[in-house]
């Protein structure tokens, strides 16, 4: 790996940074009696939202269906993700150091395997979450479920529901392809390097 | 039969004109020629892109916040302007059923006086805190008339957050006058009373009126950062009645401007004995000078005992503090700090122009406006041009201090405001009209009737440096036939006239809870980006807090029994309670966990003798129970707050005297989920 490369992945293993400063997710919701909007921030390491009490106003909206409430303790992920995300960036570091190509290849194909690993587990929680409802809910509709969507738009009940992705997710995204450029682009330059070498070639 | 019909019709218009002329002239010997409309004509009035200018469509908001004082119901309406919407009431010196105001545990010490709790009190006039001479949107000040309270609204949660009773005075109607920078909050008694000087009034002869009654005027400093009130010192005035004041502005910034009437010193049948005089006074008092002397040692001192409550904002509660002393200044020993300006006959309203220079007073029996110039008065200070002395009070000569006067205004002045472009507008209560004339040269220049017999009239800072000249609000005490009847008890009413352009045009006409003297209005960008959405519940200090459904209990000490109660949408935790008995005396404190906006809830228990409460989110309120027979009372939340409010609700049981029913409390039955949230954390 050139110097370039090894620049390449140490911004690769910073990006991850981002996830610390913002967000991975958003959740909005918006009904007739919100029309400031809710909006559920979900972090590396917390759950916060567009004011102080919004966990505790989506519970009580969400407690008339049954839903479980949701606390932020409930969730071993928030605890353990924030180490993760600090070995990838550590180990990012001394990929760099080291500066073999390879591993910087594994290093991609690691991050972005815990990047899928994460988006399921997320989709899951989504899913216990609408699904696992209470017998005793005031507010049965037969057939309903109350699964918000993982990506994009949908409605539930008086709800609009809208989930996207959030800067902290850039993080990963802009993490995954510093560090497949420094992969590549060392692998360009080696394979150049081979095809400048004079080959002597037995007669 | 029938030339005698045509005589009745030919002589009916004359007789009634005469009997017109013969009610004017007992007032004004002089009677406008251009009557303009006739009463009623209202389209005419009316301009026609008049519903346009006040359509403020479904979703939209007002332009201007409007605070109306309600007079005889004790309380401020807040209506948006130009719309008229009503937007709220805020109670003040009168309990308000509605919320709770003066019933639950935390207010009942904000009605506290010297005289007991006085639960109603007729408020005048609203006065918005000042910054440099205009509207900050702080906070409003208002005045008690009956027993002498000022009070103060905080304008961030538009609740009344501070009362405090004015000792040595009567009828607190000369109030409450903030000057440029809420230095002072001024405050005169319109009733001259025999001060004892030990902080009551006198055991006096009423025939000793001209020797033992003196009036007070107060001087309330505020504190700067919180809106904190203080009395520092009164100024000992003649026993004259103290109508209506106002502060200078500019160069007249150091002085603050009285009408007073009676300068008879008459004691019974006011409507005459003090209507002799041909001139009554304007009294000019030096608020700089007096806190002068009242620095450099010219106080004296002598025991009160009056009351100033106070709410505190992390406990919801009011407190009340009893104050034993009052210092008071005596103008005839403080040379310059006072004068007297001769005012044609029962003075009513006194209003300084934007610029500070022109002192208008409408006198109401007056057939002309006197307008005193500041200028000139201080001029006549200086050259002591003085017409003798009241109680050691120079007398100014009425023709060194008057600008002039306006001529053939209208009947019955009472009020003016300015526009900033060099209007002023004087609302004329006998003939029932608001009347546009030229500071400068006192001439006037348009007229509009208005339906019937205003009072105050308001434009949006039209009493300070800056008015807000497009709006002028005219409040009349008579409706009569304005609105659908609804009994012998009619509404009064606001109508809000375009004052934009060189003829004012009426554009609304709407009724008004119980009777509007003034009123203020701003901007609503001052006042609404600082409005309170809820309390946070970690800053809730109220001893009586649950702030989480585990700290909910019920406690017994001795025949009291308390109950720290939690509501969020939609249960209360607890919602069943056994043990209470029989002449208990049960606390419901009631802590509402919700931390969002608009989502109060009420609470009310069967038979209570009070009303319910009404709890913000993040705040906790007390109701009192004692319950007197024994049996089962259910318990709900009043305020409409969620698809299962119906379902919020809950009981309690009451055992006979010395039953061995123990306290036990509940919320659901055990192993199973109660379905919301359990806590707040």
């Amino acid at each position: 790996m050139k110097a370039i490369h090894r620049v390449l992945m140490i911004v690769a293993a910073l990006s991850l940074g981002l996830l610390f400063m913002f967000p991975m997710w958003k959740i909005y919701l918006k009904a007739p009696q919100y029309p400031e909007g809710l909006e559920m921030h979900i972090w590396v390491n917390k759950i916060s939202g567009s004011s102080e009490s919004v966990l505790q106003n989506f519970n009580i909206l969400n407690h008339y269906i049954g839903m479980e409430p949701i606390h932020a303790e409930s969730f071993a992920e928030l605890k353990f993700m924030p180490y993760i995300v600090i070995a990838f960036m550590i180990t990012g570091v001394l990929v760099a150091l080291i500066g073999k190509r390879n591993l910087a290849g594994i290093w991609a194909g690691l991050l972005m395997g815990a990047g899928a690993a994460g988006i399921l587990d997320f989709y899951l929680w989504l899913v216990r979450f609408g699904t696992n409802l209470s017998p005793e809910a005031p507010i049965k509709v037969p057939g309903m479920t109350y699964i918000p969507p993982l990506l994009g738009h949908k409605t539930l009940l008086n709800f609009e529901a809208l989930s996207l992705p959030a800067l902290g997710s850039a993080g990963i995204f802009l993490a995954i392809v510093f560090s497949i450029l420094a992969f590549y682009l060392s692998y360009r330059s080696a394979k150049k390097k081979t095809i400048e070498t004079p080959v002597h070639l037995a007669a | 039969m029938e030339t005698l019909i045509n005589k009745l019709r030919t002589a009916a218009p004359k007789a009634a004109m005469l009997m017109a002329i013969a009610a004017g002239s007992a007032l004004q010997s002089c009677t406008k020629s251009d009557g303009g409309n006739a009463g009623g004509a209202t389209a005419e009035a009316l301009s026609s892109d008049a519903a346009s200018k006040v359509y403020v469509a479904p979703g939209k908001h007002d332009e201007l916040y409007s605070f109306l004082s309600g007079g005889f119901n004790g309380q401020v309406s807040v209506y948006g302007l130009p719309s008229g919407r009503l937007l709220k009431i805020i109670p003040v010196f009168s309990q308000h059923a509605e919320n709770g105001y003066g019933y639950n545990e935390e207010t009942k010490a904000m009605l506290q006086t010297s005289h007991g709790f006085v639960p109603w009190d007729d408020l005048h006039h609203p006065k918005l805190s000042r910054a440099n001479g205009t509207t900050d949107g702080r906070w409003l000040f208002v005045n008690g008339n009956n027993t002498p309270r000022v009070a103060r609204i905080d304008l961030k949660t538009f609740e009344t957050v501070e009362i405090m009773e004015i000792p040595n005075s009567a009828g607190n109607h000369c109030s409450p006058y903030p000057t440029n920078n809420n230095e002072y909050v001024i405050a005169g008694t319109r009733f001259s009373v025999p001060l004892d000087m030990k902080g009551s009034t006198g055991d006096v002869a009423l025939d000793k009126y001209e020797e033992e009654f003196r009036g007070s005027i107060s001087f309330i400093k505020v504190d700067k950062e919180n809106g904190d009130m203080d009395l520092d010192f009164q100024v000992l005035v003649p026993g004259f009645d103290y109508d209506l004041a106002n502060g200078g502005k500019g160069p007249s910034e150091d002085w603050v401007f009285f009408t007073t009437y009676n300068s008879e010193k008459s004691g019974t049948l006011k409507e005459i004995g003090a209507s002799q005089n041909d001139k009554d006074y304007l009294a000019a008092i030096n608020w700089k000078l007096a806190a002068k002397y009242a620095k450099e040692g010219k106080l004296h001192e002598m025991p009160a005992n009056y009351y100033h409550n106070k709410l505190d904002k992390n406990t919801h509660t009011a407190k009340s503090t009893v104050k034993k002393k009052v210092r008071y200044l005596l103008p005839e020993e403080c040379p310059g700090m006072m004068y007297l300006l001769p005012a044609p006959k029962s003075p009513h309203g006194i209003d300084v122009d934007p610029s500070g220079e022109f002192m208008v007073v409408s006198g109401k029996l007056a057939s002309a406006i006197p307008v005193f110039s500041f200028a000139k008065m201080q001029d006549a200070i200086k050259n002591k041009k003085f017409d003798g002395e009241k109680n050691g009070i120079p007398v100014l000569k009425y023709e060194s201090v008057l600008k002039g006067e306006v001529k053939e205004p209208g009947l019955g002045p009472l009020h003016t405001e300015f526009d900033g472009k060099g209007n002023a507008y004087t609302s004329m209560f006998v003939s029932s009209e608001v009347v546009k004339w030229k500071l400068n040269e006192l001439k006037v220049v348009d007229r509009i009737p208005v339906y019937y017999s205003v009072g105050h009239l308001m434009i949006p800072g039209g009493d300070t440096k800056e008015p807000h000249g497009k709006y002028l609000v005219a409040m009349n005490k008579i409706t009569k036939d304005r609105y659908l009847p609804t009994g012998p008890e009619l509404a009064h009413s606001a109508q809000l006239i375009d004052i934009s352009g060189e003829k004012m045009k009426m554009l609304l006409d709407f009724p008004t809870v119980a009777e509007p003297h003034y009123a203020q209005a701003i901007i609503a960008s001052k006042v609404a980006p600082n409005s309170v959405k809820f309390h946070k519940l970690d800053e809730n200090k109220h001893p009586g807090a649950a702030k989480k459904e585990s700290e909910a209990n019920v406690t017994r000490k001795g025949n009291k029994v308390i109950v720290k109660m939690t509501s969020i949408r939609s249960h209360f935790t607890p919602d069943n309670i056994e043990g209470v008995q029989v002449g208990d005396t049960v606390l419901f404190h009631v802590t509402n966990l919700e931390q969002d906006w608009d989502v109060p809830h009420g609470f009310a228990v069967m038979g209570a003798n009070t009303s319910e409460t009404l709890i913000m989110p993040g705040a906790t309120q007390t109701l009192k129970w004692v319950p007197k027979k024994a049996g089962v009372y259910p318990m709900y939340c009043t305020d409409f707050c969620s698809a299962l409010h119906q379902e919020m609700q809950g009981y309690v049981r009451v055992s006979p005297k010395g039953s061995n029913v123990p306290i036990k409390f509940s919320t659901g039955k055990k192993k199973q989920n109660i379905p919301g949230v359990a806590s707040t954390k």
